[in-house]
């Protein structure tokens, strides 16, 4: 029996991005001063350094920018998975995030393709996780 | 910013490598300890002259002052002591500092070493699992991404925007095992042919097992003094012309380009304080944590046009014998692989090539050497120019 996907760590920088994704969500952090739209959820803007950011809901569609095909898991709640896609997306408003490619044709996945947001349970959480769109 | 012109402040005065490829009865403090005897016994100076010490880390070793650590285990006291983290930029990185500390009297004779027993100190499940803590621990490691991953998602987008041909990154894997064969001191010396790169293990398409570097036991080492200290010192000094660093981010996700990288950079401070350019780079000694990574390296320090560098490799330019050899010691990918001395290797290459008599892996032009070292995905960069003359 293999380990269960690992639910996700929150922490004060991202408790209001896990929340988000528990409601269905994927949430960006846009600067106030200087309007940079942000994935990766810190307390300052790297581009400007204010610290007055507000949480905006991202659309949930964007194009692959890159993606592998894994056959080695580096841990052993991906093992049963493999082979399973690793993907960086470029989300419709701008900032890049990295995913799964979910559902039964992911691993037609290539370069320049459509995806749009999906959510994976793991325990109370929710994970957010994009597909080809149709 | 220039920052402090350190070129030709100090050279390179003794290198040493450990054992290599599965040492079992030789624990990673060994190995350092082994490599930095056998640098010592170049130099012709004894322990006590060290009065400075770098290194950087360790996942096998349960030690968490690595610096203080190893001082212990060599009975050294020294003036100056750091243990540097920025994965494999750190050799690199402690050259840099090094020089930095002698040009500012702040120790005289610098030891700088890393190695790890991660072939045999670790099972080859825990070295995989060890390295993902390299991805993002929120945010990519949540979906099972694998640093061989990261840099397939690099290879892919090399290939996408480049035309960078599967045959040409195998290429790289086949050129520098060649080299390895003729190390003495290789982990691996079988020569490998195309097909054998191509039909290897998939690990995260499009990588196979034969574009990534290997897992070994192996340490590393060199000393720098001063480069008036040096002329009197046994071996011939291999002087410090430039050195530069440039770091970007850690993680892939803060990437700002899967093509671009800091090497641009960091490559540009090291010419610039060497007054020298990429042509006159006899060889380079690259950091080759998976096919791809030299490639990126080659057109980031100018050493060829963007995009060029794997017909370079195809054509043969890279083997000893052609007109820039990349990685003559066979590289991370077949001569030694051990956590923070993976670059270490290329400096210890370097320098002996630089020196001559290295016989049938010895390169025919060796005025200047570039070495690159990375660290992360990409991320920490730092380069140096070396060379045998004052110039």
């Amino acid at each position: 029996m293999s380990e269960l996907h690992p639910e996700p760590i929150v922490n004060a920088d991202s408790e209001v991005y896990w929340a988000a994704a528990r409601d269905g969500r994927l949430a960006l952090q846009k600067c106030q001063d200087c309007g940079h739209l942000d994935f990766m959820p810190r307390h300052v803007c790297p581009k400007c350094w204010s610290d007055a950011k507000q949480w905006v809901d991202a659309a949930g569609t964007g194009t692959v920018h890159s993606f592998s095909i894994v056959h080695r898991a580096p841990l052993p709640a991906f093992r049963d998975d493999v082979p399973y896609v690793v993907a960086l997306i470029d989300l419709a408003e701008g900032p890049r995030i990295m995913t799964n490619i979910v559902g039964d044709k992911a691993l037609d996945v290539e370069i320049g393709a459509s995806v749009t947001l999906c959510f994976e349970d793991r325990g109370e959480a929710k994970v957010p996780q994009f597909q080809l769109a149709d | 910013m220039t920052g402090t012109n350190l070129r030709n402040a100090v050279a390179i005065v003794g290198v040493g490598e450990s054992d290599i490829g599965k040492v079992p009865h030789m624990t990673g403090l060994g190995l350092n300890a082994q490599a930095a005897k056998r640098a010592l016994d170049e130099t012709g100076l004894k322990p006590a002259d060290i009065d400075g010490l770098l290194t950087a880390y360790s996942f096998t070793e349960p030690y968490f002052m690595m610096g203080s650590v190893l001082c212990e285990y060599l009975g050294l006291k020294p003036t100056f002591n750091a243990s540097m983290i920025v994965g494999g930029a750190s050799p690199a990185v402690m050259l840099k500092h090094a020089a930095e500390a002698i040009a500012s009297g702040q120790a005289e004779v610098i030891l700088c070493c890393a190695g790890e027993n991660r072939a045999t100190g670790q099972s080859r499940d825990q070295a995989v699992a060890a390295l993902v803590a390299v991805g993002h621990p929120y945010f990519e490691q949540p979906y099972g991404a694998s640093i061989p991953s990261f840099y397939a998602m690099i290879t892919r987008r090399h290939m996408h925007e480049y035309g960078t041909t599967r045959e040409q990154l195998a290429q790289m894997a086949v050129t520098t095992r060649d080299h390895a064969v003729r190390h003495p001191n290789a982990h691996m010396t079988k020569p490998i042919t195309l097909d054998d790169v191509i039909n290897s293990k998939p690990i995260a398409e499009p990588l196979n097992i034969l574009d990534c570097c290997l897992i070994s036991d192996a340490g590393g080492a060199y000393i720098v003094t001063s480069a008036a200290r040096a002329k009197d010192l046994q071996a011939d000094p291999i002087y410090l012309h430039g050195i530069g660093e440039y770091h970007t981010h850690e993680h892939l996700i803060c990437a700002e380009s899967l093509t671009e990288f800091g090497a641009v950079q960091s490559g540009q401070a090291a010419y610039n304080m060497a007054g020298l350019g990429p042509g006159d780079v006899d060889f380079a000694e690259l950091y080759d944590c998976f096919t791809v990574v030299p490639m990126i390296e080659m057109e980031e320090l100018g050493l060829c046009e963007r995009g060029a560098a794997g017909a370079l490799i195809e054509a043969g330019e890279t083997r000893i014998e052609g007109r820039m050899p990349i990685n003559t010691h066979g590289g991370m990918l077949s001569h030694a692989h051990a956590g923070a001395a993976g670059g270490l290797f290329g400096i210890i290459e370097a320098v002996r090539q630089l020196r001559g008599g290295e016989g049938e892996r010895q390169v025919a032009k060796r005025d200047v050497a570039l070495v690159h070292n990375e660290g992360g995905i990409l991320s920490s960069h730092c380069t140096m120019i070396l060379g045998r003359e004052m110039r």
